[in-house]
């Protein structure tokens, strides 16, 4: 066994790039409480406030403090960067300085442009003319192959938030596998997979060829990139301090180079305690010094930052980075997987105070152990900057060492990733089938000339019937712009720093969403069970609607109205099934719009449910706000009504309660007279 | 046989312990100045139900109620009796807790048809949540169009036929916060040896609103909500009632 790994359990991993192994023969459950945690230390303290005080002169300065006009970001294109070199345990940051956000045009030259100009910057014009003349981006790819079909539906937004001017993000590095092999044991890993291709030369592997090229590239950038931070991650971390700075430099590099729509960090926690473990029965660190390196690394992912346009920051509501880590689940051996770091790295929330990055995310089991729960509990009241998952829904799917990206993309790490698809507008496709593909705002013809709806009341088979027409349609120019778009996307903008982190052989998922279920839902259930008719303007456009009557809505449990919901996503499913997905993708679904709900309300006219023109969706898969009255048990259990094997994505629910509603401040009951009469 | 139901909470928090299944049923009797859902007075409204139906609803969302349980409110619950317990027949065959939620105000002693009903339905509850609104019946009688006499009494009852007590009392600034009438709540409740907890509640506006939309005259408009913070002091003096009464001689420890 080499020196570096002393005293852990070997097996597979020793000769294989196997994190998962490694984790499952080294990680010690911990079923006990929080009380062993400790404070934050002075320097962890004083780090902190000059990152708040960076973040209060960046809101000053209307919400960017410096960004990087010249140099167009690489791994290795900046020199090192820090708050306080003296008491930084855990270094690097995107550029040379904290909060001064990286150029990265390979997106889209427009959009960095705009990016900067919109916050008073200018690209350097040498760089403009280069991207623009000399290097094509992954932006004027698509557009070169887009048809009139697809620009036409990408500006009546009903497919909208696509990838196809910003990274598309949504990849996970295996982070890990820098601290528990070193560089140049992946370089050696990578050299024979190259080896290891077929000597056919088919177009899949010239690509394959030329990708793991670029990996290696990035390999050894990143070493590079450490060396000039004092760091060799050449080899395998030695201890706790190093496996969260080699891990940490993974993670810099894919954000040096990509500025995705999600940049999610995986699933560290559990395989970093293998390392805080062997230090604190070995006597290398304490638990004091071991708190104090996961608060530096997580202060250190609370410090990303991207150059991006208002826009971009309206679809997403802010400007999140979705540095999504997963946290405890439940092993394929039924074995928990809390361990100690679980709580440390939530404790982060106590000593460097609440904030929605990185998102920290627990996978939830039943199975977790009660101490975790509770102190998940009391932080989730405390900080409400906890995120949840259905660990027991997932493990069956994804078994024991998958992560979260963005907010609900489930995926094995290393092992699996996603070509991310924003999401398909059914509210509008709704109303498209009304109207025969004319457009409700626009008055345009959009989708095909199918027949339009005739007479005056709606009536429920035959809405189902265009409906699903329209949603084939949908679906299939979905699906063929996403096409161009993760095509465009490899070859101009490939992720090269997260794809050396991968296996050679990934599945590639082939994510599409959806928006407005709720709304469709709900609309299909007035038509049906009340009575609905339409209001046409002088063009002969179905433009409002009038609805006598009551009818059940999702969100109150009630299967009439939520089978209804249950089988759009099945069906709109379906529909993306059968189309050929680039690179063999498996296409998956997602319900979980979290924030973009209220711009694709602002492009859709009036539906049938009642809901007015230019108002907001429901979030994700959430009821219409205001129309689930039977309290949170039964509108989450409509939710949950959804199938998962068609959204296999990921269905979100927003959910927020007043602390009050969760039960008496104080406690009132039980046994509390007999304390106070003892006084 | 059908209950008028108002409404169902399936995620209630604050009506008993643990996580409940709250069903308000419609119509009260009692006209309590502060009452915040005065939606719920008519008799005659409401969804009619069937005692299976509302348990379906119940059972479709068992697992969350595991540590809680099932908590009937109002209105005033105990004037639809019959459907209680049909309910609650059903809810204790099933294991279930159950918890009425009540002003008492429909107990008569002398009624013995009713007190049938209610032997009967006591035998199927395990908890009472009493709300005591004022210890004076003429206060009492102000404050909620009814006097006091048949609630107390209740509350005697309900000792006799040994089924958990919480008293609840919502302190309202001017109306129900004098000293002297808190600890003689506390005196009069510290006879009772089925009293498990004590409930004191702050007065909230939040109730005015309600009022507006369905165009009523709100009867405290202009009192302000009461200070929480003085809770403590309040519920402090009704603990000192329970505590004398219970000194004495021949009372419950």
């Amino acid at each position: 066994m080499r020196p570096e790994w002393k005293d852990f359990v070997g097996g597979k991993w020793e000769n294989e790039i196997n994190v998962r192994d490694f984790i499952q023969k080294n990680y010690h459950p911990y079923d006990g409480d929080e009380s062993f945690l400790a404070d934050a230390t002075q320097n962890t303290k004083d780090l902190w406030n000059m990152v708040l005080d960076l973040q209060k002169k960046e809101r000053e300065a209307g919400g960017v403090l410096d960004m990087d006009t010249k140099v167009v970001s690489t791994i290795t294109s900046h020199g090192p960067g820090y708050l306080d070199k003296s008491k930084e345990t855990i270094v690097g940051f995107q550029t040379d300085k904290p909060f001064k956000r990286s150029l990265q045009p390979y997106g889209g030259i427009r959009m960095a442009e705009k990016a900067c100009s919109d916050n008073g910057y200018e690209v350097d014009p040498e760089i403009s003319e280069f991207f623009s003349t000399h290097r094509k981006t992954h932006n004027a790819g698509c557009f070169d192959a887009y048809n009139e079909e697809m620009r036409a539906c990408r500006s009546s937004h009903i497919i909208t938030g696509l990838p196809d001017a910003y990274g598309r993000g949504r990849i996970i590095g295996d982070y890990r596998r820098v601290a528990l092999y070193g560089i140049d044991r992946l370089i050696e890993d990578k050299l024979a997979q190259k080896d290891s291709t077929g000597r056919v030369m088919t177009d899949d592997i010239i690509r394959l060829r030329e990708e793991i090229s670029e990996q290696i590239v990035a390999l050894k950038m990143m070493k590079q990139m450490a060396a000039s931070y004092g760091c060799d991650i050449s080899k395998p971390a030695t201890n706790v301090k190093e496996a969260i700075q080699a891990t940490y430099f993974g993670y810099l590099c894919a954000v040096k180079e990509q500025n995705g729509a999600a940049m999610s960090l995986g699933r560290t926690s559990t395989f970093i305690d293998c390392f805080a473990e062997r230090d604190l029965a070995n006597g290398t660190f304490t638990e004091e010094q071991i708190q104090e390196f996961i608060d530096h690394f997580i202060m250190k992912l609370r410090c990303v930052k991207f150059a991006r346009t208002p826009e971009y920051n309206q679809i997403f509501a802010g400007d999140p980075v979705w540095v999504t880590e997963s946290i405890g689940g439940v092993g394929v051996d039924g074995r928990h997987m809390v361990t100690k770091s679980s709580f440390r790295y939530l404790h982060t929330l106590t000593n460097l105070g609440p904030s929605p990055e990185p998102n920290l995310t627990v996978l939830w089991s039943t199975r977790l152990p009660e101490n975790f729960k509770r102190y998940c509990a009391k932080m989730s009241i405390k900080t409400s900057s906890i995120q949840y998952e259905n660990d027991d829904l997932m493990r069956p799917v994804h078994a024991d060492d998958y992560g979260i990206a963005c907010c609900v993309s489930s995926m094995v790490i290393g092992k699996e990733m996603q070509f991310f698809g924003a999401r398909a507008n059914l509210a509008k496709c709704l109303l498209y089938a009304l109207n025969g593909g004319v457009d409700e705002v626009s008055k345009k013809q959009v989708g095909p000339k199918y027949r339009k709806v005739e007479g005056d009341v709606l009536d429920y088979d035959d809405v189902i019937s265009k409906f699903t027409d329209m949603m084939e349609w949908q679906a299939d120019v979905y699906v063929n712009t996403l096409n161009v778009i993760h095509y465009m996307h490899d070859k101009y903008c490939y992720e090269r720093a997260q794809m050396a982190l991968h296996d050679r052989d990934v599945k590639r998922y082939f994510a599409t969403g959806i928006a407005g279920l709720s709304i469709v839902a709900d609309s299909l259930s007035a038509i049906k069970y009340a009575k609905v008719e339409v209001i046409r303007d002088e063009d002969g456009i179905i433009v409002d609607f009038k609805t006598t009557g009551d009818f059940p809505k999702y969100g109150n449990d009630d299967d009439r109205v939520d089978q209804i919901a249950h089988d759009i996503v099945s069906r709109f499913m379906t529909a993306v099934r059968r189309h050929h997905t680039y690179r063999n993708g498996v296409p998956t679904m997602s319900v979980l719009t979290i924030t973009s709900n209220v711009t694709y309300g602002k492009a859709t006219g009036n539906t049938p449910d009642g809901r007015k023109k230019g108002q907001p969706f429901a979030p994700g898969a959430n009821p219409m706000h205001g129309r689930d009255t039977h309290g949170a048990i039964a509108s989450l259990s409509s939710v949950s009504k959804l199938p998962f094997e068609d959204a296999q994505d990921g269905i979100s629910n927003t959910f927020s309660i007043i602390p009050g509603a969760l039960g008496k401040e104080d406690k009132v009951f039980a046994g509390d007279i007999d304390i106070d009469l003892n006084n | 046989m059908q209950g008028r139901i108002h409404s169902i909470e399936s995620f209630g928090t604050v009506d008993g312990p643990g996580t409940r299944f709250v069903v308000f049923l419609q119509g009260c009797p009692m006209r309590c100045a502060y009452c915040h859902n005065p939606d719920t007075w008519e008799m005659n409204a409401g969804t009619l139900m069937t005692p299976e139906e509302v348990f379906e609803q119940y059972n479709r969302n068992k697992g969350f109620y595991k540590n809680g349980g099932m908590t009937v409110t109002g209105g005033e619950p105990l004037v639809q009796v019959d459907f209680l317990i049909g309910l609650f027949t059903i809810a204790k065959s099933q294991g279930v807790h159950t918890c009425i939620d009540t002003s008492g105000i429909v107990y008569k002693a002398k009624n013995t048809e009713l007190i049938k009903k209610l032997d009967r339905l006591m035998e199927l509850t395990d908890l009472v949540m009493l709300d005591i609104k004022h210890i004076d019946s003429l206060k009492h009688k102000e404050l909620t169009a009814q006097p006091n006499e048949d609630i107390l009494a209740f509350a005697a009852y309900l000792n006799e036929k040994h089924v958990d007590m919480w008293v609840r009392h919502v302190v309202v600034p001017g109306l129900t916060d004098d000293d002297k009438y808190l600890y003689d709540l506390g005196y009069f409740i510290g006879q009772f040896s089925n009293l498990k907890a004590l409930d004191v509640l702050p007065y909230h506006t939040m109730g005015e609103a309600k009022y507006k939309q369905l165009n009523m005259e709100y009867r405290l408009a202009g009192v302000p909500a009461m200070d929480k913070n003085k809770i403590p002091e309040k519920k402090k003096l009704i603990l000192e009632g329970i505590k004398k009464r219970r000194s004495e001689p021949g009372e419950p420890h």
